[in-house]
């Protein structure tokens, strides 16, 4: 279990000097440089050598990735080129918004999910296709257009809930959880689909093992063979499942902040990348590595918890 | 059989083999015709479109469908047909540099990893593994953000990393291609890697490799006129189907329609994309799936369940009469267990003797009601003491498993969860029969008796351990023991000891004979083995492709077998053909 984790923990490492590596030699790519476009073309070419000088420009490729590598470890991800804010400032101050849609998207497509996923496999074929056309539809469908059509029914056409806004939580709970629940939503569609359908095709084969026969013969409910010994064989695979779902929901936080309006990374690095602000650029992505990270270091965990053949290894 | 099940059973299977054809033909192929028309559409843009994509017409701003605009005009004024056809071409040269890229690199990689082996896997696999962590759209953004809205640089970057799990996949089938007699054969005369990676890998790849392009472009739709959406691609006044939809999002209110089929357009090749490759892959399956063994089909109905009252001998157990189980096949329903009858009685030891695939093992889990979904009793029923169990409904069974039959399986190892302990296993089965008060404490002893009752040692320890953690003949004795937590009046094993070592097979044997003489419980022992029913049993029968072709009491079928089949089985047994050949010897081992 612990060697998991450590072996997880050490592939990391090459992983985000991988990340931060492309993005920093595509950024020498650049035409132009970022001390021409920070001046103006008024400045005179003593506060140019300045300026270049004091970001490092004046050095070789290696020895500002070594510089920027070195200023990660302390923390610093660098300025914006526009704002000349503390990019930490700007991850640290968005990345809740981010967090509470992430995190309530997962919550909702795992719990939808496999109470569909559960249902379908026990009862029936009928909804077995119905998640096979719903799922489907649920991750061919651009979400970006989910989410307006969202918009267009639950907020034009039914006022029911906010377009676009966001609230923070300490400001009012309840406004908070309103402006939430259709980017919340927009973001599990997908998700849904796909853990309902792992979590129905890990069942039936489940539900075909020797052990379970024993326990059907041993005269338990089947309510107890479904729910603690047939979902419990089948927690691999989803959480598997739950884990991938969460990592694509990162990337999908960018059109669902963009089209709602929420004040989070994924809206933040949209704008930055229209401004060519690549600091920022960079260190939103990196903020998206460490989640995955993080996200993949909890489904081993959940591996572990899950099959006490690791666990006692 | 009776004929209305037999006619029902077809009826399923043709309407399911309709049902095939449709999903898995008809379906992929109207989905392709909708893949080819729109992207021939949208090639001719300049020849079909009836209006060029930015010509304006404020008068005539978010009009409604009309003879002169078909789908009506954006807030500008433009044609919305005319900049749908136009906008494509940005969206699907986008999807087909994606999808080259994907289906190159991907493909390269995984032939070369997986037929090569050695160090080339080993690099590769690890690239493949940091690609698979990098979050693409990330990449994408930076690239966009560096080159200036260069969306074919993006979409060159999605293909790249996109193809870390074509590459996997590949790589997973060349393994197994690697070691195909036809590889073989061409390593053998002499043929240069190169030449047999070309020439007799990518082909027998070219199914897959189909299949995963025809997803991975739904993918890279969704993610071209995404970034189109976010105003990130295609530079506006220029038409694209991802910017046509952030335009038709600030007019919701106004024009519904405009949202409707700028998005709809992309949905619609999203999904033929999508069931396109669901499609080839069920091709595929079908292709590879041994003609016959098709997917099982269930049989709608149970036998019409005679109510025939049990004839009253008191010493009879168990009654099974002209009993009859079928499985839906997709080749139509095939009957297992042919009319078969016979009879246990209290407290004695009843042999179901007969090799693989002649019905024994069916015959006994359905008396319990354990048959997988597509089978069923399509004949004839069974009864324990007066009850009928079979057939049965799952609610009348539950009061009969555990409590009046118990079940052991074949294969210890497989037979209990993996997941909880076998004191959390055992104390379930004891709480749910409730045959001792509900107390944790009384649970708990009653538990450690049954365990003890197997005559296992340490049962506490046992109580803590994981399947995993004990071997196979403790495993089956942990077996016995659930079965026996409802102090039942019979007990079904299924091969018990088959999957044992040879010096356990003895002691688990020792076991049931004791538990039968301790309880008076009878026991029904499924065997192939002639060797373990001239052991313990004392009456058997012998079936032979689901019919019985001997009964009667053990001592008569090994001296005086009469059915050509028994005698064949007791000469392939050695020592027994010894036996029978000197009737003076005790066969009692």
């Amino acid at each position: 279990m612990l060697r998991i984790i450590v072996r997880r923990l050490l592939l990391s490492i090459p992983l985000l000097i991988v990340v931060s590596g492309i993005t920093f030699i595509l950024e020498s790519f650049v035409p132009g440089d970022p001390a021409r476009s920070l001046l103006g073309v008024n400045a005179t070419p003593e506060q140019y050598d300045a300026l270049r000088q004091s970001l490092h420009l004046d050095e070789p490729l290696v020895q500002q990735y070594w510089l920027y590598l070195q200023g990660l470890f302390h923390g610093d991800l660098g300025r914006s080129i526009f704002t000349n804010e503390e990019v930490v400032t700007t991850v640290a101050g968005r990345l809740p918004v981010t967090l509470s849609l992430v995190v309530g998207a997962t919550l909702v497509a795992t719990v939808v999910g496999v109470l569909f996923g559960v249902y379908s496999a026990t009862r029936g074929r009928i909804s077995r296709r119905i998640i096979d056309v719903v799922s489907l539809f649920g991750s061919a469908l651009p979400n970006f257009w989910v989410a307006l059509a969202l918009i267009a029914i639950f907020a034009v056409a039914l006022p029911l809930l906010p377009a676009t806004g966001y609230v923070p939580f300490e400001d009012s709970p309840q406004l908070w959880l309103s402006s939430l629940v259709l980017p919340v939503v927009a973001l599990a569609i997908g998700g849904v689909a796909l853990i309902a359908k792992v979590t129905r095709d890990s069942m039936l084969s489940t539900l075909g093992l020797d052990y379970i026969r024993t326990l059907r013969a041993s005269g338990v409910s089947r309510r107890s063979i479904i729910w603690r010994h047939a979902l419990r064989n089948s927690g691999l695979a989803v959480s598997t499942t739950i884990g991938l779902t969460l990592i694509n929901f990162v990337p999908g936080t960018i059109f669902a902040e963009t089209i709602f309006v929420l004040p989070g990374l994924g809206s933040a690095v949209v704008t930055a990348t229209n401004l060519h602000d690549i600091p920022v650029v960079q260190g939103i992505g990196l903020t998206f590595t460490l989640i995955v990270i993080i996200v993949n270091l909890l489904v081993d965990v959940a591996y572990g918890l899950l099959n006490p053949k690791v666990r006692s290894s | 059989m009776t004929v209305p099940t037999t006619t029902e059973a077809l009826a399923v299977q043709s309407r399911s083999s309709w049902t095939r054809t449709v999903r898995h033909r008809i379906i992929p192929a109207i989905a392709l015709t909708v893949i080819v028309l729109v992207t021939a559409s949208v090639s001719v843009a300049p020849l079909l479109a009836p209006y060029p994509p930015l010509k304006q017409d404020l008068l005539n701003s978010l009009a409604g469908p009309s003879g002169a605009h078909l789908l009506g005009t954006d807030d500008l004024g433009r044609d919305i047909l005319s900049r749908l056809l136009w906008g494509g071409q940005p969206a699907l040269s986008g999807v087909a540099v994606a999808t080259s890229v994907f289906a190159v690199v991907g493909m390269t990689l995984g032939i070369l990893a997986g037929y090569l082996g050695a160090w080339t896997d080993r690099v590769i696999s690890a690239v493949l593994d940091i690609m698979l962590s990098v979050p693409g759209i990330i990449l994408i953004l930076a690239v966009l953000a560096i080159f200036n809205q260069n969306v074919f640089a993006a979409m060159f970057v999605l293909g790249l990393f996109a193809a870390a799990n074509l590459a996997r996949v590949i790589r997973g089938l060349c393994l197994a291609l690697r070691e195909e007699l036809f590889v073989d054969a061409a390593r053998v005369s002499g043929l240069t890697p190169f030449r047999i990676m070309s020439r007799h890998i990518l082909p027998a790849l070219t199914g897959q490799l189909l299949i995963q392009m025809s997803l991975f472009a739904g993918i890279a739709l969704g993610v071209q006129t995404g970034l189109g959406f976010l105003g990130l691609a295609t530079p506006a006044p220029n038409p694209s189907w991802g910017g046509m939809v952030g335009e038709a999002s600030q007019v919701i209110e106004q024009h519904p329609l405009f949202l409707l089929v700028s998005g709809g357009i992309i949905g619609i090749m999203s999904v033929a994309f999508g069931l396109l490759g669901d499609g080839l892959r069920d091709l595929e399956s079908d292709r590879r799936r041994i003609a016959g063994s098709g997917r099982p089909i269930p049989l709608s109905a149970l036998a019409s369940a005679e109510s025939d009252p049990h004839p009253a001998d008191p010493s009879v157990l168990l009654t099974v009469r002209d009993y009859s189980v079928a499985f839906g096949t997709s080749s139509g329903p095939r009957t297992v267990v042919d009319s078969i009858s016979f009879t246990v009685k209290e407290g004695e030891i009843f042999g179901l003797v007969g090799e693989s695939g002649s019905g024994k093992t069916v015959t006994a889990q359905s008396l319990l009601g354990l048959l997988s979904e597509n089978g069923g009793i399509v004949g004839g029923a069974a009864w324990l003491g007066s009850q009928r169990i079979s057939p049965a409904t799952d609610q009348e069974l539950r009061k009969v498993r555990g409590r009046e039959i118990g079940f052991v399986a074949q294969e210890p190892m497989v037979a209990l969860d993996p997941h909880y302990t076998i004191g959390s296993q055992l104390t379930e089965v004891v709480r749910t029969i409730g045959e001792v008060s509900s107390g944790t404490g009384a649970i708990r002893a009653r538990s450690l008796d049954l365990l003890r009752s197997v005559h296992l040692p340490a049962p506490e320890n046992i109580m803590r351990r994981y399947p995993h953690e004990l071997s196979g003949g403790m495993l089956q004795r942990v077996a016995i023991a659930l079965a026996l937590a409802g102090s039942p009046r019979l007990l079904i094993a299924d091969e018990p000891t088959t999957a044992l070592d040879v010096t356990v097979q003895a002691g688990i044997l020792d076991l049931l004979r004791s538990l039968r003489d301790e309880r008076g419980m009878a026991i029904i022992l499924v065997t192939h083995d002639l060797g373990v029913v001239a052991d313990i049993c004392d009456r058997a029968i012998v079936m032979q492709r689901g019919r019985i072709v001997e009964e009667g009491a053990v001592e008569a079928i090994f001296y005086a077998a009469k059915d050509p089949y028994t005698q064949q089985l007791l000469a392939s047994t050695p020592n027994i053909a010894r036996d029978a050949a000197d009737p003076g010897r005790d066969t009692d081992g």
